[in-house]
């Protein structure tokens, strides 16, 4: 498959069940508001070809834009929700768990694993919305702190691409403490000097925001995600005011100085490649005389 | 003026006869002791059993009682020498949440404290206990002196939540909370939090990694108000007790789940009825979980507490 700038990147959403919509499905863009060809999104990032929009990526697909061919090596089978607190004693937790892992292939929000990125060996989390809308409960906690561990003992940086729209309600304060066990696993990532760098994709939300989402030693967005702490409806019932234009948008995170750097998803694989050789010890070939003449 | 709720007007209703009676036997000079006593054994029995069985639903309300004692309450019954510290250097001084040097029981500590209003002008003051980002800057600033000083940190939380307000975003509170916690890890010295009342989510959570995190009986903790849950989950508000039982959020459930160390007694009734009495225990608790962190290595507070949240979550693997 032939990518941006005439760089061969591998085929997308292989894993993807997605993939296996039959060629002249058609669908709206939420952009655009343009009917176009879901061929046209395969083979164009899921980015509509006539306004840009983003439409989401599956974690599938998002390995496979980020990572070289093949070289992702996902961290352990995968861990699963329980409905521990029996909530609402109603069993529809677990339900809908398994409905979900049956429908996206998925066993919960996150995919964690090792990867290299034109060469460069890295760690990679990335969540995948349609999963509970990417919530975070005990798994996503507990996969994105064994990755952030892991990366830490192999001295790697570390890369998570979030999405969530906030909290597993379902698992009650065992979620909200999610936020905090990711936050100490990252302090220690930290303080072993290793760089992290946090990709906002549309929305990025709650708990996410408040803990891994913001702590990235560069934080890059996709155009027009949404991102934010509180979501927007509860801003505007909250304040009873109207929200300024663009309002929690990548771009207005960008001009309020959140976020380093807002990048189209086209760019995104050789703004990171970049990113990751940026932030290695450098090599003392890269450092000679005769190389900063040239 | 004193609120009630509604779950409490049987205690009131005794109480209000004791105190009929008692005007009664004084302005009529008859001896009425036996019929007080036998009403005051009725209030107490009274009170025991309802708040003994309580529903999570009428914690909250608890919780949320505009009587309770609040954390500046508490620092003002438990701690001395309470020496304020403003700002947080880059924009503003948040008053939903004040923290300085204070001692507890002799001992030099820094104690950091979110704030709710007990009239309409102290509210706005304190924006209803929901802090800006400032709110949560601040008090980093504070524990990273403390830090250095080798003073240990008191955490009292009562909020609703961080707010969800334009500025708040626009000035990144989830940033600010964030770092909070990640920071927090850091830290050398004890630190021991206890949540008095609301436990509001993240905005709680941006104070609350302690080596030791205490809450008080009728305190709650939850991720999301049972308002939010109800309304997301059921759309309906009469599904708010529901919400607030399903979300396991009460001192006892918290406890059982590890999310809590210890719950802190209240008086019966709740920490509203008798407020020293609560402050006592709340003091008590506080002298306690600082003497038991007292002895530990720089080393060892920072590994038990990131071990403490680490070991947080439940899942099956595979
Ligand atoms: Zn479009």
């Amino acid at each position: 498959m032939q990518g941006f700038f005439g760089k061969t990147i591998s085929p997308l959403g292989k894993a993807s069940p997605k993939a296996d919509i039959p060629a002249g499905v058609w669908l709206k863009c939420k952009g655009c508001e343009q009917t176009i060809a879901q061929s046209a999104l395969d083979s164009n990032l899921q980015v509509c070809p006539v306004c840009g929009h983003h439409f989401p990526l599956t974690a599938g697909q998002r390995i496979a834009l980020l990572s070289d061919e093949g070289s992702f090596q996902q961290l352990g089978e995968g861990l699963s929700s329980v409905d521990t607190l029996d909530f609402a004693h109603d069993n529809s937790y677990p339900r809908k768990l398994k409905e979900t892992q049956a429908k996206t292939g998925l066993k919960d929000a996150v995919v964690c694993g090792c990867a290299t990125l034109d060469g460069t060996p890295y760690a990679l989390a990335v969540m995948d919305f349609r999963f509970f809308g990417a919530s975070m409960g005990s798994v996503v906690g507990e996969e994105i702190t064994r990755l952030t561990e892991e990366a830490t003992r192999r001295h790697l940086p570390l890369v998570i691409v979030t999405a969530s729209g906030g909290a597993r309600m379902q698992e009650g304060a065992l979620s909200l403490m999610q936020m905090a066990k990711t936050s100490g696993a990252l302090m220690r990532h930290d303080e072993a000097g290793l760089p992290y760098i946090a990709i906002l994709t549309h929305p990025t939300t709650g708990g996410v925001t408040a803990s891994f989402a913001s702590l990235g030693d560069v934080i890059l967005a996709e155009p027009k995600a949404l991102i934010g702490f509180a979501g927007p409806r509860v801003i505007k019932e909250t304040t009873r005011s109207e929200l300024p234009p663009g309002f929690q948008s990548a771009e207005f995170l960008l001009d309020h100085g959140l976020v380093d750097r807002v990048v189209p998803r086209a760019k995104l694989r050789a703004e990171l490649a970049q990113l990751l050789v940026y932030l290695s010890p450098e090599t003392t070939a890269g450092c000679t005389t005769a190389g900063r003449q040239a | 003026m004193a609120v009630h709720l509604e779950f409490e007007y049987p205690i009131i209703e005794l109480e209000e006869k004791i105190v009929a009676l008692h005007r009664y036997s004084k302005t009529h000079a008859v001896d009425l002791a036996q019929g007080m006593e036998l009403l005051e054994q009725q209030l107490a029995a009274t009170r025991e059993k309802l708040f003994s069985g309580l529903t999570a639903w009428e914690k909250v309300q608890l919780a949320r009682h505009p009587q309770r004692p609040y954390p500046q309450d508490y620092i003002q019954a438990i701690f001395s020498d309470y020496l304020e510290l403003h700002g947080d250097r880059t924009y503003a001084d948040d008053h939903a949440i004040v923290g300085g040097f204070a001692k507890l029981n002799g001992r030099k500590v820094m104690v950091i404290a979110t704030q709710k209003g007990r009239n309409l002008k102290q509210n706005i003051d304190v924006n209803f206990g929901s802090a800006q980002p400032e709110g949560y800057r601040k008090a980093l600033r504070l524990m990273k002196l403390a830090d250095k000083v080798g003073c240990p940190i008191i955490c009292l939380i009562d909020t609703p939540g961080a707010y969800p307000g334009i500025a708040a975003e626009e000035r990144h509170i989830g940033e600010a909370i964030a770092i909070n916690l990640r920071e927090m890890f850091r830290l050398k010295v004890p630190v021991v939090c206890a949540i008095t009342g609301e436990g509001g989510s993240g905005g709680a959570l941006g104070l609350c990694v302690g080596n030791r995190v205490l809450i008080m009986q009728c305190g709650y903790y939850s991720v999301i108000t049972p308002e939010g849950c109800a309304a997301i989950l059921w759309r309906a508000t009469d599904a708010v007790p529901k919400a607030a039982d399903a979300l396991k959020l009460t001192s006892t459930d918290l406890l059982k789940l590890g999310i809590v160390d210890e719950i802190v007694p209240e008086p019966v009734g709740g920490a509203h009825r008798d407020p020293k009495t609560a402050a006592q225990l709340l003091r008590d608790a506080l002298c306690n979980n600082l003497a038991m962190l007292a002895a530990k290595s720089d080393d060892e507070l920072r590994a038990e507490r990131y071990e403490r949240f680490r070991k947080l979550g439940q899942f099956s693997e595979g």
